[in-house]
């Protein structure tokens, strides 16, 4: 009895936010888990029938979706790497000032708290190729002869959504990595200083140790992210130039909501999450290593 | 070498403002300038025309009314689910609450567009298809992973002697929570409220999926689509000025609240 009672007490604080995760996660995932298996489509006139393996059959011989995965992986590559670097040495170099420390976070900060699909009407316009800023520039200091139509060729269009993803995401990054050099304690820099040491000797043997789970976190979260883009896309190119900018995310929304092919839908959103699980899972037992070899 | 880091911050720190800059000039040219081929860098002109057709030609202010009660409604729903949870969680052993952390991780690190739907099937049957609550509810929910793992961190290190002391009192765990835990975790919970806030303000692919109606769109989604509300030109004018509305309060937001965001995006990484 008394059990019960305590059972139904913890269960309590529990409830409301295990319905919304029964709701908003468990069911979606058992129910894409399900459509996989069944073409439920146009041409069924939108009534189930079971497709065994064919959805994902067909994952193997699409030629787009194994395009998108590229584009998806070269761009997830890119913008992470390149937040990466300018996310680390913007943190030492604002661990290095002693004035405007704060004003300089603020300002930092600006960009990863606006909309993504915002900041995509903002890249949109300054690389527009008439009225354009970047246009306008360039062309005023004579790099470029005439307006270059950044969003309709394929390489100029990945460049795009890569800086403006770089934009929103480098300050995350940042604050991520400052946290960590933060997490330093002087004694370490101190002791080296004593034994002689150079300043390389101090970032070589201190500050990177100390980094790397910091690293690794922003690099999980962004990776994970970045995998996922979809705002940016939808907004600057569609997908386009011919699908030279077509995302994994892309593809299974056009899929889901354009072509209305909900069983094939939700075979490429399963793909979406083996591909990232794998990534997660190299990623991981790589920290792992690297902490065991620490040892 | 201090004078190279000093440098470096201050062009980053002009990059990361520059853009906004740019719109924020661009807003108050007039359409006769803004159809100039090159643009003129700094505006010659002054006008707040961008500003009124936003909102006289266009619906924004139902936009802004839509994007306001939906992002404060779901991030009061999250926390407030959230902090129950993590109050449980806070007091749990330690085995059960690692469990439950890895598995807010997974859900945290769902792309939405596995989740999008699913929820949609279920929004529809709800009848909630251009009605707050079809997002609402998801937003409360995407968010909950994180708010959880940010408020148990915190109640964590609350004494648990307070508890007990509270016990003695006669207080039930309900009034424990509502009366001692609550308010003594207000910087928490202010964190996750700016941060579960700025993340439903900002979410596009399910305001653009379950909102289809004009007078049911939320800000981001206006702004994002109003190009291709007109069929030849680009209205740049009023894409400026809105940007700059919709993102004023978000500006406003990091202004006032650096160090809490900051404290919010760093606690999952610190506590690990």
């Amino acid at each position: 009895m008394n059990g019960v009672v305590m059972r139904v007490r913890a269960n309590f604080w529990f409830a409301p936010a295990a319905v919304l995760v029964l709701l908003v996660f468990v069911y979606p995932v058992l129910r894409t888990l399900v459509l996989g298996f069944l073409h439920l489509n146009l041409e069924t006139g939108f009534e189930p029938r079971l497709a065994y393996l064919d959805n994902f059959a067909r994952l193997v011989s699409d030629t787009r979706f194994h395009n998108s995965l590229k584009i998806t992986a070269l761009f997830t590559a890119v913008s992470v790497a390149l937040e990466l670097l300018l996310g680390l040495l913007l943190a030492l170099a604002v661990e290095g000032i002693r004035r405007g420390r704060r004003a300089a976070r603020t300002f930092i900060l600006i960009p990863w708290t606006l909309p993504t699909a915002i900041i995509a009407v903002l890249w949109m316009w300054i690389f527009n190729d008439q009225y354009g800023v970047i246009n306008a520039l360039l062309v005023k200091m004579n790099i470029v002869g005439s307006p270059v139509a950044w969003l309709g060729r394929p390489q100029t269009a990945m460049m795009t959504i890569v800086m403006a993803d770089v934009w929103k995401a480098f300050p995350f990054v940042l604050i991520v990595l400052l946290a960590g050099l933060q997490s330093i304690p002087r004694e370490m820099y101190e002791a080296i200083e004593i034994d002689g040491g150079k300043a390389w000797h101090k970032f070589k043997y201190v500050t990177i140790p100390y980094l790397v789970p910091f690293i690794f976190l922003a690099l999980v979260f962004r990776i994970v992210q970045a995998f996922a883009v979809f705002d940016l896309v939808y907004v600057l190119t569609g997908g386009g130039p011919g699908g030279a900018t077509e995302t994994v995310s892309i593809y299974g929304y056009y899929t889901y909501m354009r072509y209305l092919d909900f069983g094939y839908g939700a075979a490429l959103v399963v793909a979406i999450v083996v591909v990232l699980a794998l990534i997660s899972w190299v990623l991981y037992s790589m920290l792992l290593k690297k902490y065991e070899m620490g040892r | 070498m201090k004078w190279a880091a000093r440098l470096f911050v201050i062009v980053l720190c002009a990059v990361a403002v520059a853009p906004l800059v740019w719109y924020g000039m661009s807003s108050v040219k007039s359409s006769a300038e803004l159809a100039l081929v090159p643009p003129s860098l700094l505006p010659s002109s002054f006008t707040l025309d961008n500003y009124a057709e936003l909102f006289i030609r266009r619906p924004f202010a139902t936009y802004y009314l839509n994007s306001i009660v939906i992002a404060s409604l779901a991030a009061l729903l999250c926390i407030a689910c959230a902090s129950l949870a993590a109050y449980r969680l806070a007091r749990a052993p330690k085995r059960f609450r690692s469990a439950a952390t890895s598995a807010l991780l997974v859900m945290a690190f769902f792309p939405p567009i596995v989740l999008v739907f699913p929820i949609y099937e279920l929004v529809r049957h709800a009848g909630l298809v251009n009605q707050p609550w079809g997002l609402i509810i998801p937003y409360a929910a995407l968010n909950l992973p994180f708010a959880v793992w940010l408020l148990t961190g915190y109640m964590e290190q609350i004494p648990y002697e307070l508890e007990e002391a509270a016990a003695i009192d006669g207080l039930t765990a309900f009034d424990t929570y509502r009366r001692i835990l609550l308010p003594l975790s207000m910087p928490a919970l202010t964190t996750a409220f700016l941060l579960v806030f700025i993340f439903s303000w900002n979410e596009f692919m399910f305001a653009l999926t379950f909102m289809n109606l004009e007078s049911s769109r939320t800000v981001t989604v206006g702004v994002a689509t109003l190009s291709g509300a007109f069929a030849y030109e680009i209205p740049w004018g009023l894409l400026a000025a809105g940007i700059v509305v919709s993102t004023a309060p978000l500006i406003a937001a990091v202004a006032l609240f650096q160090k809490r965001i900051v404290a919010g995006l760093t606690a999952g990484g610190v506590k690990q």
